[in-house]
């Protein structure tokens, strides 16, 4: 009997054990495994190979630049992403009509697939009739539609900056509720006393605000760190990472490496999973770097 | 949630106080800059699926048109999805959803009502093992997840995407539900319990109602991820008909004269019930997702 009241909570949690084992432990277990494998095209094992994916994805004549756009990407989508949540949550914690409405509308990028949204930016990019291109022909940033100058996502000079501004507006939106909520945290009699000692609204908002947000700034932040590197459907809809590997990040060059080799594939997303836990580090290292200044 | 509010309501009451009581009906020229700015913001933000739905109803020919607005109104395009394989694929795409959603319920539900209520050896690492599981995302570990499907020779399967799907939403469900729990006095299932309800009846009458609305948060939010999920369906199916819609929709793109006005057509019908599902639990999916590090 006793031995079976110990048993009491496996019946309980036991499931989510299992499924969380089956579905998230085990991936992990078999990716550094197949990284570690030669495997056919086909799917069939050839047998250990002891670093020979690694090598070979090293040796990857782009592999260097696609490494570092993706930390240029992660960090310029999550500045970026921050930068316009905080300005955004600011003024939608204001009070004016139909505030809930406002707020309402942001909510799309956010619910909505952030493949379709990809797709439609696609669309709104056409050379030939997208309304961004439209509406750059008529500001006079462009001659005429159709040309080169209309094909932003053809060069990777254009297509890389509305990449990530694909990649901001889908995380703002997140993260401007999670800064709102955080806002919604702090307690007026703060702002009453920094009124009274006279401190300006930029002082308090860089005294008293920014700190006071700071648990809800590391966390979304946080968020978006995983998201952003993990991103995939933007990518990989506007530019499939062309023109060659000029817009590849290693999540897409994982991928394309996942129809050729598979062995390689998993070396590639071994490296992406350390690349995250060393973001997350560093930034978390940051962020309390900040605390202890502050 | 009314409190949310009150620092910013603070903030604006010293300047909005005096001129009140003379110029009730004008509002205040700081007012309308904040509200204008806020609205050009809002519509900015639904552009892309203003855009979206205007193209579903473009006609094929007026597609290539330099115009804002369709010249005529075709829905067509609507009628068109439910005949073309598109159908089917939506039809997946439910599937997907309700199955992972299901799962989810069955599997976090209990673990979460224990894990609130009862002090249980390995329960802190349980509650770890939850939080690390959030962290992880299925575009990382994609070819893992294709090697172990292919393994079990469950490729190009509904059945592995629902388990995906269900196992990547577990952490967040098991997480918002566990607070849910931890809110309602232990006293008031006590109480039901005494009142002669049984174990299982105080638990179903009193603790499973009161946690109604993390319930249903925690639904909609996995029905949500697993109706947009894009990377481990475009990984796990290979035949058409079991694509999921995202994906089947993804699959227009590639091809050399891309029908944009189906596909948008598609997208409008992948898109539009989300986003009203998502407004419903807005709210507490930010307090879900940031649980912990805010309160």
């Amino acid at each position: 009997m006793r031995r079976l009241r110990a048993l009491e909570p496996l019946a309980w949690v036991g499931p989510a054990i299992v499924l969380i084992a089956l579905v998230v432990i085990w991936p992990v277990i078999e990716m550094i495994r197949s990284s570690f494998l030669e495997i056919s095209r086909l799917g069939v094992v050839r047998g250990w190979t002891a670093g020979d994916n690694y090598v070979k994805l090293f040796g990857e004549k782009d592999f260097a630049d696609i490494m570092l756009r993706s930390v240029i990407w992660v960090v310029a989508v999550v500045v970026l992403t921050v930068v316009v949540s905080l300005a955004l949550a600011q003024l939608f914690n204001q009070h004016f009509p139909l505030r809930k409405v406002a707020r309402w509308a942001l909510i799309a990028p956010w619910a909505a697939s952030v493949l379709m949204t990809a797709i439609i930016f696609k669309w709104m990019l056409d050379p030939e009739v997208g309304v961004i291109n439209q509406i750059r022909v008529k500001l006079g940033l462009i001659d005429a539609m159709g040309g080169a100058a209309a094909d932003q996502l053809g060069d990777a000079s254009t297509a890389m900056p509305w990449l990530v501004f694909v990649a901001v507006f889908v995380s703002v939106p997140f993260t401007t509720y999670a800064l709102l909520a955080g806002l919604a945290t702090i307690p007026s009699d703060v702002y009453e006393a920094a009124k009274m000692d006279g401190a300006g609204r930029f002082r308090t908002y860089w005294s008293i605000t920014l700190p006071l947000l700071r648990p809800a700034l590391t966390v979304a932040a946080l968020i978006n760190i995983m998201n952003v590197f993990n991103s995939f459907p933007i990518i990989w809809a506007m530019t499939h990472g062309q023109p060659g590997y000029s817009t590849a990040t290693s999540t897409i060059f994982m991928y394309i490496l996942k129809g050729s080799d598979i062995g390689e594939s998993a070396a590639m997303s071994v490296v992406n999973f350390g690349m995250v836990i060393v973001l997350t580090v560093i930034f978390l290292r940051v962020s309390r770097w900040n605390k202890e200044v502050a | 949630m009314a409190v949310d509010t009150a620092p910013a309501r603070t903030g604006s009451r010293p300047q909005a106080r005096p001129g009140r009581g003379a110029t009730r009906r004008l509002p205040k020229l700081k007012t309308v800059v904040i509200a204008a700015s806020a609205y050009v913001i809002a519509f900015l933000f639904l552009f892309p699926y203003l855009v979206m739905v205007l193209t579903s109803l473009r006609s094929q020919e007026s597609l290539r048109d330099v115009s804002f607005w369709p010249d005529e109104w075709v829905w067509s395009n609507f009628t068109d999805f439910w005949s073309s394989g598109l159908a089917g694929n939506l039809w997946v795409t439910i599937k997907v959803a309700a199955g992972a959603t299901v799962l989810v319920l069955l599997v976090a539900l209990p673990a979460a009502y224990y894990s609130a209520r009862h002090r249980f050896r390995g329960r802190t690492a349980f509650l770890i093992l939850v939080l690390i599981t959030q962290m992880f995302q299925p575009t990382a570990m994609v070819v893992g997840i294709y090697r172990e499907f292919y393994q079990f020779g469950l490729v190009d399967s509904t059945w592995s995407l629902i388990l995906v799907n269900g196992g990547f939403n577990l952490a967040f469900a098991v997480w918002i539900l566990n607070a849910y729990f931890s809110s309602i006095p232990r006293e008031l299932e006590e109480a039901a319990f005494i009142d002669g309800n049984g174990r299982f009846g105080a638990l179903f009458r009193i603790t499973l109602p009161l946690a109604m609305p993390g319930v249903i948060t925690a639904l909609i939010f996995t029905f949500i991820a697993a109706w947009n999920e894009f990377v481990v369906a475009l990984t796990l199916t290979t035949s058409s008909e079991n694509k999921p819609l995202p994906v089947a929709l993804n699959s227009f793109i590639g091809q050399y004269q891309v029908d944009w006005q189906n596909l948008f057509a598609g997208s409008v019908i992948a898109t539009i019930p989300v986003i009203i599902l998502f407004a419903l639990i807005e709210r507490k999916v930010v307090s879900g997702l940031t649980a912990g590090s805010i309160k």
